[in-house]
């Protein structure tokens, strides 16, 4: 800090030699990121003349085709609650494992941590091409993927909500002589169930989005057709399907931000 | 929960329940038991081709099992991490500054009404559609590669980091600004002054938060022809070659979760 | 009813809080634990329910050693002491009827919890209880919709409806209003004297305690200084328990002098 009374800088001079050193060291990164994707500019000046081209190809969409994808959209909301709906089921002991104030010892915390990070590490469609090896193409893949990737961010979250319990409740329900699990369901499931439905909507709500594109590796779901016809040049038949994504979410999304706030 | 009188009748009481009645709340559950009946036998899943997945599955792991990789998968694996690490950076540095003046847009303390609609409905579509939806477009668009994938990360970085920019400056306390005007400084000073300091710390997390998942991302849009190492994975998987496959995934979890520890540690330092 | 013997809580850190406590308590006394911050009540009273372990000693309640109860002869034994806490410790989203009903959790299966099946005799109980708090009417309302001094009635009636053989009260009245605080000991020690069982309460108001309380311990620094009825509690037996014998003359003397002193210093450095 400077001595003289008249003088104040914001940072001092080793601050200002850190800050400066940062963002030089950031920009080199960047810069250098982007030199070494080797971009091609001659495809970026046309990008938007082709960007044009594709959607007027795209337009007017094929009305009379979004008959044809009604079974797959439904397919799509089915995994969805599936998906969502089987995540929940495994990933509730695996957040009760993670939280430090439920769990045995700490292994088990650890192992907990590592499922929840392991599984939200690995994308969805990675899944979902081991389980189309696995099962087959077809939805049953897809329901798995979902379920399986969603159990990181459920877990992760209900864990908090766990930790975050007032403690004082369930020391006053122990003290009645009730049994651990006589703890469990009155002193702290009602304290997370706020969350639970909370992080339940917004992860089924994600799960949605995710839904729509596994069918590109088979997995079933609107994605299937949307390949397809992306493979044919059936460009107004995709803007059909597209626009129907979109209304998808938007509806799933509306429901879900509903629910949450009705359990605040 | 609301507040239903429960029975009267001394001996006996009963839960009150958030849904109305006790009636609509096993109608409720009757009805959601019979969608999850429908939707399995939708899926057509019976316990005979479930063990034979389980068979199957077996049968996979074993084939994936010790990851192994000649020389030259090994160069494609580098240079397909590599690009997917710096598609991911490029993104989310892209989309953030385009992001700050969308975020501005949508924020229904700072600018007229006509705008924010602007702004929200920004948000809004990039936010619905899947990455790798944009990410096909974008191919269409500027042809296979890299630069697909940037544009795809870059416009789904946008809704994120507008959507909740946007959130947390609708929460800023206004006295701040007001000082600086009753003061007598100019609008950008009020922003520099008032809304900046409030919101810096959530934008450096944020971001931080972002590039993580970009990270994650640019792992798998190479499997739509938008660059980075998911083409390298998909032909793996179309080969047959499961030890490569499995090696590229483990190679991706470990970057990813590497990423990830980085990424709440320097979170945790900035709070 | 409950004899605590050279009880020792040593904590970890190497902390005493509890040296050498003997104590006795039978028929419906009201006893009141008396002492300043930091002397142990706390730890006294968690003790003998065994939410805090002791480290040496014995307590025995009704004939019954509790220090070395395996788990669920533990939870048998806390059937019998009912307590309740200065943060009342309610369920909060739960119901005022299922806060009260939870008292008979040690009586009752886990499924019947889940379910909520609590015996008939259980809910009339209860509602005769909430009328003897003075809480007709409430008892479908959340917990958190109640002011402190009803939560605190609930966490009194929770207590009651175990049929304990002793009440024991962390500070009941810390988080309460003058006016209320004179409700709730009134309250316990109408109950003490009806259901014929005795009460220890841990309590700062030293006037509280002379009003109400047959007897006084008062805690020094992990240690009995005092033992006996409220009227022997004169000024000199105050000094020994909240000064550590010096009496509050000494003590005003003792640190006028010492801002003496520093006043001294202040005119010698001639700033």
């Amino acid at each position: 800090m400077s001595s003289n009374p008249e003088s104040w800088e914001r940072f001092d001079r080793r601050e200002r030699l850190i800050r400066f050193f940062m963002l030089f060291a950031g920009l080199v990164i960047i810069v250098a990121a982007w030199r070494a994707m080797e971009v091609n500019y001659g495809y970026a000046i046309t990008a938007p003349v082709e960007l044009a081209d594709l959607f007027s190809r795209m337009y007017p969409p094929d009305v009379g085709y979004s008959t044809t994808i009604t079974g797959a959209l439904l397919e799509t909301l089915n995994i969805s609650i599936l998906g969502t709906a089987l995540a929940i089921l495994m990933a509730i002991p695996v957040a009760f494992l993670g939280a430090s104030n439920t769990t045995p010892n700490k292994s088990t915390y650890l192992f907990g941590k590592f499922i929840i990070s392991f599984t939200r590490s690995v994308n969805v469609i990675i899944w979902a091409l081991i389980f189309v090896v696995v099962f087959g193409p077809g939805a049953l893949a897809g329901v798995l993927a979902i379920a399986v990737r969603s159990i990181g961010f459920t877990a992760k979250l209900i864990a908090e909500a766990i930790e975050e319990i007032d403690k004082g409740s369930v020391e006053a329900v122990t003290a009645v002589g009730a049994s651990q699990l006589d703890v469990l369901i009155y002193g702290i499931v009602p304290q997370i169930k706020p969350a639970f439905i909370s992080v339940t909507t917004l992860r089924w709500d994600i799960n949605v989005r995710a839904s729509t594109i596994i069918g590109f590796v088979g997995a079933g779901g609107i994605g299937v057709p949307l390949q397809t016809e992306i493979n044919y040049f059936n460009w107004e038949a995709v803007l059909t399907i597209l626009i129907a994504i979109l209304g998808l979410v938007l509806v799933s999304e509306a429901v879900s931000a509903y629910l949450r706030k009705k359990v605040m | 929960m609301a507040a239903e009188p429960g029975s009267t009748a001394n001996g006996s009481w009963e839960r009150p329940t958030a849904f109305y009645s006790k009636n609509v709340k096993y109608g409720i559950y009757a009805l959601i038991l019979l969608f999850f009946a429908y939707s399995f036998w939708n899926l057509r899943m019976s316990p005979a081709r479930f063990i034979q997945g389980l068979g199957a599955g077996v049968e996979l792991i074993s084939s994936m099992l010790p990851p192994a990789y000649t020389p030259t998968q090994r160069e494609l694996l580098i240079q397909g991490i590599l690009e997917s690490i710096v598609m991911a950076i490029v993104a989310t540095v892209i989309g953030i500054i385009i992001s700050i003046p969308v975020a501005i847009m949508a924020s229904d303390n700072l600018v007229p009404g006509p705008i924010y609609y602007i702004g929200r409905s920004i948000v809004a579509t990039t936010r619905s559609l899947h990455e790798l939806i944009v990410a096909i477009v974008m191919v269409k668009a500027v042809g296979f590669g890299p630069l697909a994938g940037v544009l795809a990360l870059a416009f789904k970085t946008i809704g994120f980091f507008a959507k909740l920019l946007a959130e947390e400056i609708e929460d800023i306390d206004h006295g701040q600004m007001e000082a600086v005007t009753a003061v007598g400084g100019n609008s950008i000073q009020r922003y520099i002054y008032g809304v900046l300091p409030q919101v810096m710390p959530r934008i450096v997390g944020l971001s931080i938060y972002r590039l993580d998942i970009n990270l994650r991302h640019s792992t798998v849009v190479g499997i739509v022809g938008a660059g980075g190492i998911g083409i390298t994975l998909l032909n793996s998987f179309d080969k047959y070659d499961y030890q490569f496959s499995m090696a590229i995934i483990s190679v991706i979890v470990v970057i990813v979760m590497i990423g990830e520890g980085i990424s709440a540690v320097a979170r945790r330092r900035i709070q | 009813m409950l004899e605590v013997t050279e009880l020792e809580k040593t904590y970890d850190t190497g902390d005493r809080a509890l040296k050498s406590v003997s104590f006795e308590v039978s028929g419906n006394e009201i006893v009141a634990i008396i002492g300043p911050s930091g002397a142990g009540k706390s730890t006294l009273i968690r003790s003998i329910n065994r939410l805090t372990e002791p480290t040496g000693g014995s307590i025995t309640l009704d004939g019954k050693e509790l220090t070395h109860l395996g788990q669920s002869e533990l939870r048998n034994a806390r059937r019998d002491m009912g307590m309740i806490f200065q943060e009342f410790n309610l369920v909060e989203r739960l119901t005022v009827m299922e806060n009260i009903l939870s008292g008979r959790l040690g009586y009752l299966s886990t499924w019947d919890a889940f379910r909520r099946n609590f015996p008939p005799e259980d809910i009339s109980r209860a509602r005769e209880i909430l009328s003897r708090v003075n809480l007709d009417g409430v008892e479908n309302n959340r917990a958190d919709e109640l002011s402190g001094g009803q939560r605190q009635r609930v966490g009194i009636a929770r207590a009651v409806i175990q049929r304990p053989k002793i009440l024991l009260a962390d500070e009941p009245t810390s988080a309460l209003d003058p006016e209320t605080s004179r409700e709730v000991m009134n309250l316990l020690t109408d109950i003490a004297h009806e259901d014929d069982i005795p009460v220890i309460i841990n309590i700062h108001e030293v006037d509280l305690a002379i009003e109400h309380a047959d007897r006084i311990i008062g805690l020094s620094n992990g240690e009995v200084v005092f033992n006996g009825s409220a009227d022997k509690l004169d000024e000199e037996a105050r000094d020994e328990i909240y000064r550590g014998g010096e009496s509050l003359e000494q003590k005003q003397i003792a640190s006028s002098e010492a801002e003496t002193n520093i006043s001294d210093a202040v005119v010698e450095r001639g700033d």
